[in-house]
C-alpha cells in the first residue's frame, strides 16, 4: 500500500512538472494545443495526490504501523475522528494535506478559467506548477510520508520493523480546534498562490489593467478570510489546550501565520485604489508578490526548525530548499516588475492628503511596518546568531511596544477612513461626518476615567472602539434612510437591502465592526490577573469577584488515558455560579505525556479560567487561577470580521 | 505644501515613532538565547542578565518534592541544576528528556533561576524510533 501511495506521489510529480514546462514551451510557440495538454496534466496531477492522500488515510485506517507516519502520530485506541486527524498530525502527512490542497485549487483554476484568458493562463499555470512541483518534490524526498520502519541489525541486515502498537497522536493535538486549525491555515497559506499567479501572468502578458485584481478577488478574499480564521483558531486552541491563560505569546510559529495576513489585508485595501483610481500599480504588484512569499516563509519557519518554536515541527532538512525556492520567486518577481515598470504608472497623482486614498495609503504603511517589526522580531535570533555570533532573542516586550501603537493606528483609521471621500475631502463635510463619532468616543472616553480606568493603551483602545463603531452604524443609517424614504421599506428590510445592494462596501464595514469588537477583547489584557494555590479539598481561594472552593478530587481511565479531575466550585457574590472541572490528562501512548484540561467560565464581561496540574503527595492540589476581562469579545469580533468577509464574498445577482 | 510630501513628512513620523517605540521594546526584551555548553565560554559577558538557556531535561533529575521545582538541563557535555522560581503552570510538555527552553539568570550559588519554562516534545516522539530503528 505505501508503495502505491509513493508511485501515486511520483507520478503527481512528474505531470505537474511536465505542466510547467508545457504551459511555458505552449506559451512562447503560441501553441494552444499544447496548452490544454499542460492543463489535462494538471487535473491528472490532482487525482495521483488525491490517491496518495486516500493511502495515507487507508495506512491510518488499518492501522498499519509499518509505515513510519502512522507509527508516529496514531495508535489501535485513538478515536476514529483524531485517527482522520492524525493525516496532518506530523509534518510528512501534512505536507501531503499542503500539496493535495495546492492542486486542488490548481484544478479548480484550470477548469474556472477554460474558456477566459487564454493568453495568461500559461503563465498562471506555470507559476501555480512550479509551486506544486516544489512542494511534491519535498513531499517525494525530503519528507514523506510513505516511508517505512525498518531495524537494522548489528551485522548490517536490514528487516521490516513493525511495532505492535502506534506512538499514538500528540496529546496536545486532540482537540477539534486542532484538528480543523491546520487545514483550515493551509488553505490560508496556500491560496495566495493564485492571486499571485494572475498577478505574475500579467506582467508576463503586460496586460496591466485591472482585469487579474478583479478575476482573482474572490480567491484572494477567501484565503484572507481563511487565514483570519486559522490563526484565531490557533489562538482559541493556545487557549484552552495549553493552559498558561493567554491565546497570543508572539511565538515564531504564530508570527509566520500573522505576516503573511497583515501583508494580505494592506494588499486587500489597495487594490481598491488601483481599481478606483488606477494608482498604487507597482505597489500592488510588491504586496501581493510579498503576501505569497510570506506564506512561503512561514511554511518555512515551522517546517525547517530555523527558529526554535513550541509549535514548530521537528527540525528537518528542508530548510536550503525553501530558501532557493524563495530566492527565484523573489528574483522572477522584481526583475519583471522592474522590466514592465513603464506599464504601471499611476494614472493620477494623489490631489490631498485629506483623501480616501491617503487614508489607504497610511494603512498600508502601518499594515507594512507591522509586518516588518514581526518578522525583525522573529528573525532576529537567526540574525545575530550569523552576524554577531550569539542568539539574542526578542520578547514580547518588542512586539507589544510597537504593535499596540500600530494597533490603534489602524483602528483609528478604520473609524476615518470610510469619512474621506475618493480626492478630496472638504474640511466642512469631515467636521459633520466626525460629530456624532467624536461624542460618542468622548463619553466613552469620560465614563471609562470616571469608572477608575488608568491603563492609557486600553482607554485609548476603548474610546477608539466607541469611535469606530459609531461611524460605521451612521454610514448604515444614513443609507437606509435614504432607502426608507425612496421606497417605505421597514428599517431591518432597508439594512439588509443596503448591504446586499453593495456587499463589498457594507460587508467590509461589518469586517470593520468585528475589528473594532476584537480590539476591545484585547484591551481586556491589561487587566489579567492569576492566582495560584496549593490547595487541600474545602479549602477556598479568592480570584478576581470570585472565590473559587475546591470540593473534590475524582479519578478514572478512558481508553486513551488516565485522568485527574478537580471539582472546583465558583462562588460570586456568595452565590454558586458554577462548578468547574479541570482535568489533569496522562495519556496512555508515547511517552505518557500528561496535559491538562482547562475549565472556563466565560462571560460578557470576563473568563474564569481554571488549571488543575496535579496533586503533590502531601494531597496539596495545584490549581492555578485566571481572570481575563473582555476575551468573549476577541472570539464574538472575530465571528462578526469572518460573517462580514462572508458577504463580501456572496455571489452579485445578474444584472439584466 | 505639495500633498505628496505632506504625506511623506507624515508617513516619516509615524515611522520613525514606531522604529523608536521598537527600539525600546526591544532593547528591554532581547535576551541571548544559549546552549548549556555555550554558557560556560559566555559566562563573563553574561553576568546576572537574564538570558535563555536551551537543552535537554537530564531523564530522573526532575525533583518536584521541594517547594521550588529543581531540575538537570543538559548539553552534549555539561549540565546546569536549574531552579524554577516562577508562577506559571509548568508546561504539559516538560518531562524527562524534554527539550526545554528556560528563561531567568544565574544565581550566585551557580543555579539558574527560571521564571519562565517552555518544553518541546513532538520531536522525542521521533527520536525514539530512530533510535529503535538503528538499533
Amino acid at each position: 500500500m505505501a508503495n502505491f501511495g509513493n508511485f501515486c506521489l511520483l507520478f503527481a510529480l512528474c505531470l505537474s512538472v511536465y505542466a510547467l514546462l508545457a504551459s511555458l514551451v505552449g506559451a512562447s510557440q503560441k501553441q494552444e494545443r499544447i496548452v490544454r495538454s499542460a492543463e489535462r496534466a494538471v487535473y491528472a496531477s490532482t487525482v495521483g495526490i488525491t490517491l496518495a492522500l486516500l493511502t495515507l488515510l487507508f495506512l491510518l485506517l488499518a492501522n498499519d504501523f509499518s509505515s513510519s507516519h502512522v507509527a508516529n502520530s496514531s495508535n489501535r485506541a485513538l478515536p476514529i475522528f483524531y485517527k482522520i486527524a492524525a493525516i496532518w498530525g506530523a509534518h510528512d502527512g501534512s505536507m501531503l494535506l499542503w500539496c493535495f490542497f495546492t492542486s486542488l485549487l490548481c484544478a479548480v483554476v484550470v477548469y474556472q478559467n477554460r474558456l477566459r484568458y487564454r493568453d495568461m493562463m500559461p503563465y498562471v499555470l506555470a507559476v501555480l506548477m512550479f509551486n506544486l512541483s516544489f512542494f511534491l518534490f519535498l513531499n517525494l524526498f525530503l519528507s514523506n510520508p510513505f516511508t517505512q520502519l525498518v531495524q537494522v541489525f548489528s551485522n548490517g541486515s536490514i528487516q521490516s520493523f513493525i511495532p505492535a502498537d502506534g506512538q499514538g497522536l500528540n496529546p496536545l493535538l486532540q482537540h477539534w480546534a486542532m484538528v480543523i486549525h491546520p487545514p483550515i491555515l493551509y488553505l490560508g497559506f496556500i491560496g495566495f498562490v493564485v492571486p499571485f499567479a494572475f498577478a505574475f501572468a500579467a506582467l508576463a502578458t503586460k496586460q496591466l489593467g485591472n482585469t487579474w485584481i478583479r478575476t482573482t478577488r474572490r480567491w484572494t478574499l477567501m484565503t484572507w478570510l481563511l487565514l483570519g480564521i486559522g490563526i484565531v483558531l490557533g489562538g482559541k486552541w493556545a487557549y484552552v489546550v495549553l493552559g498558561w491563560g493567554g491565546y497570543w505569546a508572539w511565538d515564531p510559529v504564530e508570527n509566520s501565520s500573522l505576516m503573511p495576513w497583515l501583508v494580505g489585508t494592506a494588499f486587500l485595501h489597495s487594490v481598491i485604489v488601483q481599481e478606483r483610481r488606477g494608482m498604487f500599480k507597482i505597489w500592488n504588484m510588491i504586496l501581493i508578490a510579498l503576501t505569497y512569499l510570506l506564506g512561503i516563509f512561514g511554511t518555512f519557519i515551522t517546517r525547517s526548525g530555523i527558529v526554535d518554536s513550541v509549535h514548530a515541527f521537528a527540525a528537518s532538512n528542508l530548510g536550503w530548499f525553501f530558501v532557493y525556492f524563495m530566492a527565484i520567486v523573489l528574483a522572477a518577481s522584481l526583475y519583471l516588475i522592474y522590466d514592465r515598470r513603464s506599464y504601471l504608472r499611476s494614472e493620477r497623482r494623489l490631489d490631498s492628503v485629506l483623501s480616501r486614498e491617503s487614508a489607504f495609503l497610511f494603512n498600508n504603511l502601518v499594515l507594512v511596518v507591522s509586518c516588518f517589526a514581526v518578522l525583525w522580531g522573529t528573525m532576529f535570533p537567526v540574525l545575530s546568531e550569523h552576524i554577531q555570533g550569539s542568539k539574542i532573542t526578542v520578547g514580547p516586550p518588542f512586539f507589544d511596544g510597537i504593535n499596540i501603537p500600530i494597533g490603534l493606528l489602524l483602528l483609528f483609521l478604520t473609524g476615518v477612513g470610510p469619512l474621506f471621500a475618493w480626492h478630496k475631502t472638504s474640511l466642512k463635510s469631515l467636521k459633520k461626518a466626525l460629530f456624532w463619532p467624536a461624542i460618542f468616543a468622548a463619553v466613552a472616553c469620560g465614563g471609562l476615567l470616571a469608572g477608575g480606568m488608568r491603563n492609557f493603551y486600553s482607554i485609548v483602545c476603548l474610546t477608539l472602539c466607541a469611535f469606530v463603531l459609531t461611524a460605521i452604524i451612521e454610514e448604515f443609517f444614513k443609507g437606509a434612510k435614504v432607502r426608507i424614504r425612496a421606497r417605505g421599506e421597514s428599517f431591518p428590510l432597508a439594512v439588509t437591502n443596503l448591504t446586499l445592494k453593495n456587499k463589498r462596501r457594507y460587508g467590509g464595514y461589518i469586517v470593520h465592526v468585528g475589528i473594532a469588537l476584537m480590539f476591545a477583547g484585547l484591551s481586556g489584557n491589561a487587566f489579567n490577573r492569576e492566582t495560584t494555590g496549593q490547595m487541600t479539598i474545602g479549602e477556598e481561594m479568592p480570584v478576581g469577584e470570585y472565590v473559587l472552593k475546591l470540593s473534590g478530587i475524582s479519578e478514572g481511565e478512558t481508553a486513551n488515558y488516565f485522568y485527574g479531575r478537580a471539582s472546583m466550585e465558583a462562588y460570586k457574590n456568595g452565590r454558586l455560579v458554577r462548578t468547574l472541572e479541570p482535568e489533569n490528562r496522562i495519556f496512555k501512548t508515547g511517552n505518557r505525556q500528561s496535559t491538562t484540561t482547562v475549565a472556563l467560565h466565560s462571560t460578557l464581561k470576563e473568563d474564569l479560567y481554571v488549571v488543575y496540574s496535579g496533586s503533590a503527595a502531601d494531597s496539596k492540589h495545584q490549581i492555578m487561577a485566571h481572570m481575563n476581562p473582555l476575551v468573549f469579545w476577541v472570539w464574538f469580533g472575530s465571528g462578526v470580521m469572518f460573517f462580514g468577509a462572508i458577504v463580501t464574498l456572496l455571489p452579485d445577482r445578474s444584472r439584466q | 505644501m505639495a500633498p505628496r510630501i505632506k504625506l511623506l513628512v507624515g508617513g516619516a513620523v509615524i515611522v520613525a515613532a514606531l522604529a523608536w517605540l521598537g527600539f525600546v521594546g526591544f532593547e528591554e526584551s532581547k535576551a541571548y538565547y544559549i546552549t548549556v555548553d555555550e554558557y560556560h565560554s559566555l559566562k563573563g559577558e553574561i553576568g546576572d542578565k537574564t538570558f535563555r538557556l536551551a537543552g535537554d531535561v537530564v531523564e530522573g533529575s526532575i525533583d518536584r518534592s521541594k517547594p521550588q521545582m529543581e531540575f538537570l538541563i543538559a548539553s552534549s557535555e555539561t549540565a546546569i541544576k536549574v531552579r524554577y522560581v516562577g508562577s506559571d503552570i509548568i508546561p504539559d510538555t516538560f518531562t524527562d528528556g524534554s527539550k526545554a527552553l528556560v528563561e531567568g539568570t544565574i544565581a550566585p550559588d551557580g543555579t539558574f533561576q527560571a521564571r519562565n519554562i517552555q518544553a518541546k516534545c513532538a520531536s522525542k516522539y521521533e527520536a525514539e524510533y530512530e533510535q529503535r530503528n538503528s538499533s
